[in-house]
């Protein structure tokens, strides 16, 4: 049987508006032959959640850069574990501080992507890791 | 995927749900089984196809639309195709991107989903999709096409009642009498309908409507004017899409559609298999070979086919 495409949720959780960056990223994933599901800006965690179930997606994207992360991520995480999306590879974007990535990664987050980095690391980086979880669920 | 999945399905678990529709796009025999399994508990819902050109606010409109189902208590399950990218093989899913009110309603099930090299406007899956959501209890399932130009009919067989959204600006009285996309519609719908030219449009399409020789007891679309974004116009969609239904029943045509449906979904079905089989039986040198003859001239295809198959 085929492989089936990598399906990326990329969600904007939170308050601010700015998308351009979310936007790009998406824009590459497709161009890296992944399926995006791209569902914009003002995402609650319920609402990031339930489109992550629906849309059986491999990994979830999370772009942000309003600074709500220490907020908004444990609750998305929390979100996807209700719904039992424990396997789901989790990555974001936007301005994190340095020093919040190890928490971050401790959430359970596998890659933080701060400006500058570039979109085919992103998609290097999400193809990798969607390849671990599928050979470790194949086993 | 076990019998207690199967179970899940049925009961509208939305994990489930996801998942089933997942296997079927993989294909192969988990989709099959999927399938066998769930068939009989399908053909309950009411399948509404949306089409229309990129941009006329088909998302927007279908966000509405299901919102008029929900304040009347019925269960409703999207499936919104967006192409994929012939060159990277990717996609970008933007539907639920204006589907953003329903979201947190239980009551509503959204799957988008890439047409994966497929053309006529939906996925290969997309009717087996709809099987699940089906089968899953959803009273209501609006497919939402792809952008679509004119000759993307294939939600026509897919759906009971087929809604085309125009928009005014979009093309002159030619366009609406051109053979096509307008020919499938129960519905024709003017959206954006704040726009100065919509009375064109409309007469336009009304034009082309009264030009059709009238048989006895045929239906005759309507040409209806929304503004999707604040919902105008969307509560008379849904009454004429149930007076359509109606109609359909009153003249015993939802047996006939399905008959219709059931004999292309099983032609394209065979025809895909005996292409496995045939492809399967023939090693790739030899057809290889064939190829190279045709591009030399020294067979034509026609005859390069025989040697196929015979």
């Amino acid at each position: 049987m085929a492989e089936r495409p990598i399906r990326v949720l990329v969600a904007k959780p939170g308050l601010d508006g700015h998308d351009r960056g979310a936007k790009v990223v998406a824009r590459a994933l497709r161009d890296a032959g992944m399926e995006v599901i791209y569902t914009g800006i003002r995402q609650t965690p319920e609402m990031i959640a339930e489109a992550a179930l629906q849309e059986d997606v491999d990994v979830v994207g999370l772009s942000i850069l309003s600074g709500a992360h220490r907020e908004l991520f444990p609750r998305i995480v929390e979100q996807l574990k209700q719904r039992q999306l424990d396997d789901v590879v989790l990555v974001c974007g936007g301005i994190i501080p340095d020093d919040d990535i190890p928490l971050i990664k401790q959430m359970g987050f596998a890659g933080v992507f701060g400006p500058g980095t570039s979109t085919q690391e992103i998609a290097a980086f999400i193809r990798d890791q969607v390849a671990k979880k599928r050979g470790a669920r194949a086993e | 995927m076990n019998a207690d999945w199967i179970e899940q399905v049925r009961a509208g678990n939305p994990r489930a749900v996801a998942r089933a529709i997942s296997a079927i796009e993989r294909g192969g025999e988990e989709a099959r089984h999927i399938i066998a399994a769930i068939f009989r508990f399908t053909g309950r819902a009411h399948i509404i196809g949306v089409t229309g050109a990129p941009g006329t606010g088909k998302s927007t409109l279908v966000n509405e639309i299901a919102k008029q189902y929900r304040r009347r208590g019925q269960r409703v399950g999207i499936v919104a195709v967006d192409p994929t990218s012939p060159f990277s093989g990717g996609a970008l899913l933007g539907d639920r991107l204006r589907m953003q009110d329903l979201a947190g309603d239980a009551g509503v099930f959204i799957r988008s989903m890439a047409t994966r090299g497929s053309l006529g406007g939906l996925a290969a899956a997309t009717a087996d999709a709809v099987k699940v959501l089906d089968a899953a209890g959803f009273e209501i399932v609006l497919i939402e096409t792809v952008g679509a130009g004119q000759n993307e009919v294939d939600i026509a067989r897919n759906a009971h009642t087929t809604l085309v959204v125009e928009a005014p600006g979009m093309g002159d009285d030619i366009q609406a009498i051109k053979a096509g996309i307008m020919e499938i519609a129960d519905v024709l719908i003017v959206n954006k309908a704040d726009h100065e030219e919509v009375g064109a449009t409309v007469a336009a399409l009304e034009m082309n409507l009264n030009l059709k020789p009238k048989t006895e007891n045929e239906w005759r679309p309507p040409v209806l004017k929304t503004i999707a974004t604040t919902g105008q116009g969307v509560a008379e969609v849904v009454e004429w899409i149930g007076k359509h239904r109606a109609y359909l029943q009153a003249h015993h045509l939802i047996h006939a559609r399905e008959r219709a449906r059931a004999r292309a979904e099983l032609e394209r079905i065979v025809q895909h298999e005996l292409m496995a089989r045939l492809l399967r039986g023939v090693n790739g040198t030899k057809f290889d070979a064939l190829v190279e003859q045709i591009v030399a001239r020294e067979t034509d295809v026609y005859a390069a086919a025989e040697q196929l198959m015979g």
